[in-house]
């Protein structure tokens, strides 16, 4: 039996929208393991990124229980799940989410402005992750000066440069072409297989599922199906 | 890339409006350093002496002159070493450039004054010559006199005997300040009062005050009293204070400049504070998405609420220490302008309370939009709620 990366327990989501209770997540239990690249499927609504958003520590669980690497993330604070995130988990947007005054070196560096790394070091561990992602030529280059593959690429080395080892990204080609698209999950696929990421995914495309090793299908807050 | 290096360069996000905010904030600081500085000179006194000097006016008022019969009086106080008096000569030089001229009993004059210094000769060529007259070495400088020119200086108050407003006289000496504080102050010319109480068509054997010498500065208080008390309930009641209050009573006649110049920097401050709060709200709700980014990386709600107040401080520090330069750069060329009659020292407590402008700038500003992005809920800010 591998070890998980992500438990996820009997979880429900309520949000309160103005005097309506919106339960979004329903008694949700689910299982990755470490080293999975796991692809969430669904309509809109479904509540896809709100379970991404529990299993990252954005958000928590209105009960049940989310456990990370084998720690429980449901119960920390605010300020330890700071802390927890920026030493445990990358997150990939669908609209990248760079800093626009920051150079693709300087975003990548953002996260390790929370470790102790000298600037050197910093500097160091910025280029090797822009390397990862085949960007080392762009470092002084900001995102505007970058096309949507390019700044995505630098969305995942600022996402890998803390050395996490789960990745949550949210429709991560849902702003690119299909070449580019195709480019990225490529990308992706070679952190899953060949530096051992576990990957959660949201997207709407079938096509970029292919790519992960397996997809899971959300309904109304519900898991349909686990299929390998 | 640091901290510090992320807060600069969120600050030029448009580097436009930044520049724009950033001059209000110079010109308020350039404004506030110069008015501070003015608030000083109207508070300042002869720190240089310290409290050994007092000067005694008609109780009513300064311009009511005071007559010489009271300076032996003054003298056999207990504490009073010597006096001197001053009259009020109302000088203009030339058209209508008015000039600090007093009417002064010389001798008087160098013993109470020690700190103006001019060769003995000269003192006794003032007290000796009727219609003599020694200038500040400031004043002499920017008019270019020299010792041995008749000087023709009007009056706007006293005519001469024969009705005339013109006067002249004799340039014996130009004496200097002791030290730098002194010599700031040589701004002044002294006349001869004997020659222009016999010249004048006006009052005789009055002086505007008396500037009381005193033998131990501890004595001033009693010194004060004492004399008020003697000359209460006379025609001529006098008022007793230090040199200091003197200064501040004089200004007053205006109108309480400190109260003008705190108004007025009350709604320099209260204008900037809008503008450059309204910069600040309007740069974190441009950045909402990219504040909950920040937390989403890991930083947590303090550290955002940090980088937001930080660049609130950044924008007043900048403003502030490029706004105070240029008033003390201001400041000293209207000192030099203006042949240091107009003092506008802007010195080190004005900027000790420029800074402290900064800070409490900083946190007006700032701490609204820093706590709203302290409270941004990652979710909902990434999904624009």
């Amino acid at each position: 039996m591998p070890e998980s990366m992500v438990e996820v327990r009997n979880v429900t989501k309520v949000y309160e929208r103005g005097r309506q209770k919106v339960e979004v997540l329903h008694g949700l239990t689910l299982e990755i393991p470490k080293g999975d690249f796991v692809a969430l499927m669904g309509p809109s609504g479904s509540g896809k990124t709100t379970l991404l958003n529990l299993i990252g520590g954005l958000d928590q669980p209105t009960s049940g229980e989310v456990k990370v690497g084998g720690q429980r993330i449901d119960q920390l604070g605010s300020g330890e799940l700071a802390h927890w995130r920026a030493h445990n988990v990358g997150f990939v947007f669908q609209f990248y989410n760079l800093m626009p005054v920051l150079t693709a070196e300087g975003n990548v560096e953002l996260p390790l402005l929370l470790t102790k790394l000298s600037a050197a070091q910093r500097r160091k561990n910025a280029a090797v992750a822009l390397q990862v992602v085949g960007l080392a030529d762009r470092a002084k280059h900001k995102p505007r000066e970058l096309s949507g593959g390019q700044e995505q690429r630098v969305a995942i080395a600022r996402a890998l440069v803390s050395d996490p080892q789960l990745l949550v990204c949210d429709e991560p080609t849902g702003d690119l072409d299909r070449k580019t698209a195709d480019e990225i999950l490529g990308l992706l696929q070679v952190l899953n297989r060949e530096h051992n990421k576990t990957i959660v995914m949201v997207t709407h495309d079938p096509k970029a599922a292919d790519f992960a090793r397996r997809t899971l299908h959300l309904e109304k807050g519900q898991l349909l199906e686990q299929a390998a | 890339m640091t901290k510090s290096g992320f807060v600069v360069a969120n600050l030029f996000r448009k580097r436009t409006r930044t520049v724009l905010t950033l001059l209000s904030v110079i010109m308020a600081f350039l404004l506030f350093g110069l008015l501070q500085s003015l608030n000083t000179i109207f508070n300042a006194g002869a720190n240089y002496v310290g409290a050994t000097r007092l000067i005694t006016q008609a109780r009513v008022s300064f311009t009511v002159a005071l007559p010489l019969s009271m300076v032996p009086k003054l003298e056999a106080v207990p504490g009073v070493s010597r006096v001197a008096y001053q009259q009020w000569f109302g000088g203009v030089w030339q058209e209508n450039t008015p000039l600090f001229v007093f009417a002064v009993d010389p001798l008087r004059q160098r013993d109470v004054y020690p700190e103006y210094v001019m060769p003995d000769a000269a003192w006794q060529a003032f007290a000796n010559t009727r219609t003599a007259m020694v200038a500040g070495k400031m004043v002499a400088d920017q008019y270019g006199w020299k010792v041995g020119q008749k000087i023709p200086i009007s009056s706007n108050i006293y005519p001469q005997k024969n009705g005339s407003k013109a006067w002249a006289f004799d340039l014996v000496g130009i004496f200097d300040g002791k030290d730098e504080d002194a010599k700031k102050r040589t701004n002044q010319i002294f006349i001869n009062h004997d020659y222009f109480d016999e010249a004048n068509q006006f009052g005789k054997g009055r002086a505007n005050f008396f500037v009381l010498k005193l033998g131990d500065s501890g004595s001033a208080e009693s010194v004060s009293k004492t004399v008020d008390a003697m000359f209460e309930n006379s025609p001529d009641e006098t008022k007793t204070q230090t040199e200091r209050d003197f200064n501040v009573s004089f200004v007053k006649q205006i109108g309480d400049i400190g109260l003008i110049v705190r108004w007025i920097l009350f709604a320099v401050f209260f204008t900037l504070l809008l503008v450059v709060g309204n910069t600040m709200a309007q740069s974190v709700r441009e950045r909402i998405p990219e504040l909950a980014v920040l937390k989403t990386l890991g930083f947590t709600d303090g550290a955002v609420l940090g980088f937001v107040l930080a660049e609130a401080f950044a924008l007043c520090l900048f403003g502030g220490l490029v706004g105070l330069a240029l008033a003390t750069v201001a400041g000293a060329m209207v000192e030099k302008g203006t042949g240091g009659q107009f003092q506008l020292d802007v010195d080190w407590h004005v900027w000790l309370i420029g800074l402290g402008a900064v800070v409490l700038m900083s946190i007006a500003v700032g701490l609204l939009p820093a706590l709203r992005a302290r409270r941004l809920k990652i979710v909902d800010a990434l999904a624009g709620r």
